[in-house]
């Protein structure tokens, strides 16, 4: 199956500890590897106040995943996160599409640059020869 | 006068059709000549200072295009393009969906 890049972020409930917090993201980072998925980062985004309430919480934790998956690995990773207990909501969203969308204007800008940086160069060489040519 | 004003920028968007911004430029100074007050003529943020990725992370970039209770902006307000005002809505969509954005702001 094809590996795609995701982003998988969930919210944890806030009444947890630290420790706490930091074994369940070790376990869904295990979880993960065990469904075939390559962790490529794992972000805390901390504490932030939810814009709504969920499960009667008004924050939760925000940690980020970034994964290179297939399909299955997502669907696995995302059944585990919809049982664990303390996980109180989560996201996926496939950034590979939108990155490759974004390399390719980077490339387009500095392909203009230095179109556009060349051209001034040659530029002025027609006008000298322009006067010398009615001189 | 509001008659003359919609049919002059009508036949304004005809003439000029290929390119988007010449025809709302076009609107927004016929809007400025014939009312007392001048509008600004309106320009893409996302166009004009280069934001390529329009992420759902970014909660203060889009909640700027959020209005008080939580809904999305319309174009014709914010002056978004429109390959623009479709990646943002999608964003703040995601966003809202992760409880970074309101779906509708409790009062």
């Amino acid at each position: 199956m094809q590996q795609r890049t995701y982003e998988v972020m969930f919210i944890v409930r806030p009444d947890l500890v630290d420790e706490e917090i930091d074994k369940l993201v070790s376990t869904m980072e295990s979880h993960a590897t065990n469904a075939g998925a390559v962790v490529k980062n794992i972000e805390k985004m901390g504490k932030r106040r939810l814009a709504y309430l969920v499960r009667r919480f008004s924050d939760g934790f925000y940690i980020l995943l970034t994964l290179e998956a297939d399909g299955k690995a997502i669907h696995e990773v995302e059944r585990r996160l919809r049982v664990s207990e303390p996980v109180i909501k989560f996201l996926t969203v496939r950034i590979d599409e939108e990155q490759k969308r974004l390399d390719k204007i980077k490339q387009l800008r500095s392909t203009k640059v230095k179109r556009s940086t060349a051209e001034p160069a040659p530029a002025p060489t027609p006008e000298a020869v322009a006067p010398a040519a009615t001189a | 006068m509001a008659d003359t004003a919609t049919s002059s920028s009508s036949s304004g968007g005809g003439q000029d059709r290929g390119p988007r911004r010449d025809s709302r430029s076009g609107g927004a100074r016929e809007g400025g000549g014939g009312r007392k007050f001048f509008r600004r003529k309106k320009v893409c943020k996302f166009c004009v200072e280069k934001i390529d990725s329009i992420n759902y992370k970014d909660v203060r970039l889009l909640s700027g295009f959020v209005a008080e209770r939580g809904k999305i902006v319309p174009r014709r307000l914010t002056g978004v393009c429109t390959p623009h005002q479709r990646r943002l809505s999608e964003a703040i969509k995601q966003a809202r969906n992760i409880a970074l954005l309101p779906f509708a702001a409790r009062f």
